[in-house]
């Protein structure tokens, strides 16, 4: 007779499962990515990837002297978002000392897995924005169908965010941003395909909506107003969310399970203080664009947000009626 | 379609057994009764070594309050009286039967006939549910006469019956309704009756159109009796859940439905106030599902207390292998040690499984995802509470409200990492539970 306490069944839901998922819900992104930027952003990943696997196992292996815990799949993660973070023309030992960083400081100093309070892709992502400024912010400029590694001939750009930031308000083509015609870091040029993935998370409730959702709408809202009031010199709402990586960052960075708050209500404010941070650094900042600052910053505040916001309890609603 | 509001999961019912007849067992040849089958004190026997009894006979009484009478489910002689163990391998004081043939006491009405008249006033009824040892046949075995004994200031203002069975696997519920639904709706209408209510709402999941259907076509001729479909939602047969889906009300932490002016009763235990106060019968037998993915054949089957456990595999098709068997559902039943034990009145399914099936996966780190959080049909914070009592902060467990878990199992059946939390909140209940029950006592 085989005896253990309930419950005896399970959703088979695993770690794995919701890491695949993520990854899965990448695919469309880097399919625009494929086609803009060709076999480089191949190269590039696949060098990320490979980095933040060989580190874990060696971090797991040699000094916490565990069994490997690449099976869950949370460092391939990390190293596709990573990837999808960067220029698509980045030097290959920048690319490979970002993810050293992030897997390496960002995850594996804290105990691995779920013990980490900053996201380790955004650790590793702004630890080269600091240290190489001038390689991070220089984009080549999309070419559909380009597939040569070398990018030495290609015109490169600044993005829009930057021209707003140097006071300098082009009318953009929305088509453009929607399909992710535009310079910018691989993963998120693409509108339609950050939304796809968003859609797919959402019905394998691998997320919940409360982050992604809260995050652009603040933002909207946000510089929805000070466009507003002073229409010159600011950029309109859906600029705001199209360009940059607000959706990558809304969708797959802040949602990150380890680094976010527990509760839906905790989520609502941890979304609500990212996107309020995120339009003060673009507007009113020395950077032209701040969703990795903010999520950081918000992931410093989510064990307040988790101390403090606490679940409704069952029969909390009545006692105050009653009162 | 109405639910309750926090939480909840959605396992796959896999209700193997819901067109299958209710049949009744044949009787063992001896039969051991635990006295303890209820919450409270375990019963005193009232019979001698080697006396003779017939079914329905007093073989042991409750003792003091909070306990509940016990009735030979079966004629023949007291073969011993001592210790057994029980299903779950603790020691339980037993009435060890020899059984022979199948006599009845005379004043038990065994006629299929509808007794549809009641005569009695509500401590008349009251009394015979007392005295005829029915308890909460949902699971918990709360005695059903102290429930139904509410003292003043306290009112009762509606009945919720408990039709949900959100249990996978379980079809008992659902057979006995469609089967004996006539007879239910009277035992709704006695227990209105005593404590004095108009108004009875009988919460059924919609995976049982039939059940509803049926009932409600029988309810017409009931006054006051409602027939609520509810969304299947799992915990929807916790007391509290049930409550909020069905009148919107939150039971407060710490308090009893009454203080919501609800009285929960199972449907199972409606049937058997109606065979106790109309028919004169005690609570002896009732309906149990022997189920599972690999059994041959799952059945519904109106055991007798006693029977032992074996037998009720065999009759659904045997054991090949070895397996884990479960008493009740898969999310909330406690797994038997000892297939030899006898059916208690806690027995409300029988559940195989196979050993593939019955192993947990290995346990990762908590990643935080917060799946917990969301499934807790109390608002609770499952990782929390379980972190925290592996550390041994008793307090900071107090204060996350450990006392509310109602240990339905939606924390461990939605955690990614296959985390033990269920395990560690209870260990936490346990220790909380002592310690304040310590502190009350210093006062």
């Amino acid at each position: 007779m085989i005896v253990s306490p309930s419950p005896h069944i399970h959703n088979n839901d695993s770690v794995r499962r919701d890491m695949l998922n993520v990854l899965i819900a990448l695919l469309p992104a880097y399919i625009i990515t494929l086609f803009y930027f060709g076999s480089g952003a191949v190269y590039l990943t696949a060098l990320s990837i490979c980095t933040c696997m060989l580190c874990e196992h060696l971090i797991q292996k040699f000094v916490f002297k565990k069994p490997s815990q690449l099976g869950n799949l949370s460092a391939i993660v990390t190293g596709a978002l990573l990837a999808l973070n960067l220029p698509s023309n980045l030097d290959w030992w920048i690319v490979i000392i970002g993810a050293i960083v992030a897997i390496g400081i960002g995850k594996m100093t804290f105990g691995g897995l779920g013990q980490n309070p900053f996201n380790p892709a955004l650790v590793g992502r702004v630890f080269l924005l600091v240290s190489f400024p001038a390689q991070m912010t220089t984009w080549p400029k999309p070419s559909p169908m380009h597939f040569e590694i070398d990018y030495t001939d290609v015109e490169t750009g600044a993005t829009y965010l930057t021209q707003m930031k140097e006071g300098l308000v082009s009318n953009p083509d929305y088509a453009d941003l929607f399909i992710g015609s535009i310079g910018g870091s691989m993963g998120e040029i693409s509108a339609i395909a950050l939304l796809i993935g968003f859609i797919y998370l959402i019905c394998t409730k691998t997320i919940t909506w409360h982050i992604p959702v809260s995050i652009v709408t603040t933002v909207f809202v946000f510089t929805g107003i000070v466009f507003l009031v002073a229409p010159e010199g600011h950029a309109d709402p859906l600029i705001h969310i199209m360009t940059g990586g607000l959706l990558l960052g809304s969708v797959f960075m802040a949602t990150d399970y380890a680094t976010s708050p527990m509760t839906h209500k905790g989520q609502l404010i941890y979304g609500v203080g990212i996107g309020i941070i995120t339009s003060v650094i673009r507007l009113w900042g020395a950077y032209p664009e701040g969703v990795s600052f903010a999520i950081l910053i918000m992931n410093a505040a989510t064990p307040l947000i988790n101390h403090y916001v606490k679940p409704t309890r069952f029969g909390e609603t009545v006692k105050k009626e009653g009162k | 379609m109405r639910t309750f509001k926090i939480g909840g999961v959605h396992p796959n019912d896999s209700k193997l057994s819901s067109d299958k007849s209710i049949e009744t067992m044949p009787l063992p040849e001896k039969a051991v009764i635990p006295l303890s089958q209820h919450i409270g004190a375990p019963a005193t026997p009232v019979v001698e070594k080697g006396a003779h009894v017939v079914v329905g006979q007093l073989i042991a009484q409750a003792t003091g309050f909070m306990s509940s009478n016990i009735h030979s489910p079966y004629s023949g002689t007291i073969e011993k009286i001592e210790v057994a163990k029980d299903a779950w391998g603790m020691p339980c004081p037993s009435i060890f039967i020899n059984v022979e043939g199948d006599e009845w006491d005379e004043a038990i009405d065994r006629s299929e006939k509808i007794n549809r008249e009641c005569k009695n006033t509500p401590e008349e009824i009251i009394k015979k549910i007392g005295d005829a040892g029915i308890v909460g046949l949902g699971g918990a075995c709360f005695p059903t006469h102290v429930k139904l004994g509410i003292r003043p200031p306290a009112k009762a203002e509606v009945l919720i019956v408990n039709g949900v069975e959100c249990e996978p696997y379980l079809t008992c519920d659902h057979r006995l309704m469609l089967e004996h639904g006539e007879e239910l709706l009277i035992g709704v209408t006695l227990i209105m009756k005593a404590i004095n209510v108009e108004r009875a709402i009988i919460g059924i999941e919609c995976n049982k159109m039939d059940a509803i259907e049926h009932l409600r076509e029988l309810a017409v001729r009931y006054f006051g009796i409602e027939i609520m479909p509810l969304k299947m939602h799992y915990p929807q047969g916790g007391e509290k859940q049930l409550i909020d889906a069905c009148i919107g009300r939150q039971v407060p932490s710490g308090a009893l439905p009454i203080a919501v002016g609800a009285v929960v009763q199972n449907v199972a235990t409606c049937y058997a106030v109606y065979e106790a106060v109309q028919k004169n019968k005690p609570l002896i037998e009732r309906v149990v599902t022997v189920t599972g993915d690999e059994v041959k054949n799952p059945c519904n089957l109106r055991v007798r207390f006693g029977t032992p456990l074996q037998m009720l595999v065999d009759k659904a098709g045997g054991l090949p292998g070895e397996y884990k068997i479960i008493a009740g559902g898969p999310m909330m039943g406690r797994a038997f040690s000892n297939i030899d034990s006898p059916t208690s009145k806690r027995t409300s399914g029988v559940l195989i499984m196979p050993r593939a099936k019955a192993k947990r996966q290995p346990e990762e780190n908590c990643i935080r995802c917060a799946k917990c959080v969301s499934a807790c049909p109390m608002g609770l914070e499952p990782y929390l509470i379980s972190t925290m009592t592996e550390m041994k902060m008793w307090d900071g467990v107090e204060a996350a409200h450990v006392m509310d878990c109602i240990e339905c199992g939606c924390c461990l059946y939605t955690c990614p990492a296959n985390r033990p939390l269920l395990d560690y909140i209870r260990m936490g209940k346990q220790t909380v539970g002592g310690i304040i029950r310590g502190r009350a006592q210093k006062k």
